[in-house]
């Protein structure tokens, strides 16, 4: 039992190093690839016209968005509102006729 | 009702416009310059946000442990609210997250947890909508596990690693800095405590209306 443990060890080596040596190549393919930027100083007017994103429309954006959200459901409070007030000024009406019945 | 909220309004009309002069004198952030401007509302609707929710959880354990219907009103209009400061939230942080990550949308501990909440609030909103009679007792008990979730969506960002900066931020603010954030913040809650009583009243006058019918159906 001792000798066939012997026997195997080398082959669990090699079955270690090769499970190691395929994790940390999948782990270096499964890594995002580096950017220059990364690597050295890239000068503003040198990035890809994609990273020079503008801020101002996007803060100015984020700020009608804002105000654009409050404002629709401040008029759907109030549209809602005064249906309801119609409803129940109609229904008001129609419970005082019964009642005169 | 109208008359005594006459002055809040105004004074919130001129906090909201006084805000993005505050807000443009703020100081650029280091690291993210002009977008970083973002902040001051994106952090009042977060704010906004964690109170509807906590209004709305209490009201929510009220209607189920008391069986008040009063507080049914609040925890219907709160759950809305956190619905629409919620939107706020999550549209402003992807413009932010665009310019400072490079991505609209990552999953993110906060933003993922933020998600998470609102959409438990959807789902308060729709059972109420589609769940039929006795639905507001189901919707109550969602409303008080959304308000138990509020805490780890703040948390999440110092408990989990994240992209999102830490709740040590806010506190760490020059007064230039500040100042805005929390007079915006403050002005979000003002507004968030009228719109909540506009909402209220709706659901009074609703209830005031379904019992009319009942009163017509009965004469008839």
């Amino acid at each position: 039992m001792t000798k066939v443990r012997w026997m195997n060890r080398p082959i669990a080596i090699a079955l270690l190093l090769a499970a190691c040596w395929v994790a940390s190549a999948g782990t270096l393919q499964g890594q995002p690839p580096v950017s220059p930027a990364q690597e050295g100083f890239v000068p503003i007017d040198q990035l890809q016209a994609k990273e020079q994103l503008p801020a101002a429309p996007l803060v100015m954006a984020a700020y009608a968005v804002a105000w654009i959200v409050i404002f629709v459901y401040v008029w759907s409070i109030w549209r809602r509102l005064g249906q309801v007030e119609q409803d129940l000024a109609a229904v008001r009406q129609r419970v005082g006729s019964v009642s005169r019945q | 009702m109208t008359r005594v909220f006459r002055p809040f309004i105004l004074l919130l009309t001129v906090m909201f416009a006084l805000a993005p002069v505050l807000i443009v004198g703020a100081p650029y952030e280091s690291s993210m310059g002009l977008v970083q401007k973002i902040f001051y509302f994106h952090f009042a609707s977060w704010m906004g946000m964690f109170a509807a929710t906590a209004v709305c959880g209490v009201a929510s354990a009220r209607v189920l442990f008391q069986r008040r219907q009063a507080s049914d009103f609040t925890a219907v209009a709160a759950a809305e609210l956190v619905v629409v400061f919620g939107l706020i939230g999550l549209i402003t942080g992807p413009l932010w997250g665009r310019k400072a990550w490079g991505v609209w949308w990552t999953w993110d501990a906060r933003a993922t947890s933020a998600l998470v909440l609102w959409l438990i609030f959807v789902s308060y909103l729709l059972l109420r909508r589609f769940g039929g009679p006795g639905s507001e007792r189901l919707a109550a008990a969602v409303g008080l596990f959304g308000m138990f979730n509020a805490p780890f969506v703040y948390w999440s960002v110092n408990l989990w690693r994240t992209l999102h900066p830490k709740t040590s931020v806010v506190p760490t603010l020059p007064v230039s800095m500040g100042l805005p954030l929390w007079f915006s913040t403050v002005a979000f809650l003002g507004l968030f405590s009228i719109l909540l009583t506009m909402r209220m009243r709706l659901e009074k006058r609703r209830a005031e209306l379904d019992s009319l019918h009942l009163a017509l159906e009965d004469s008839i």
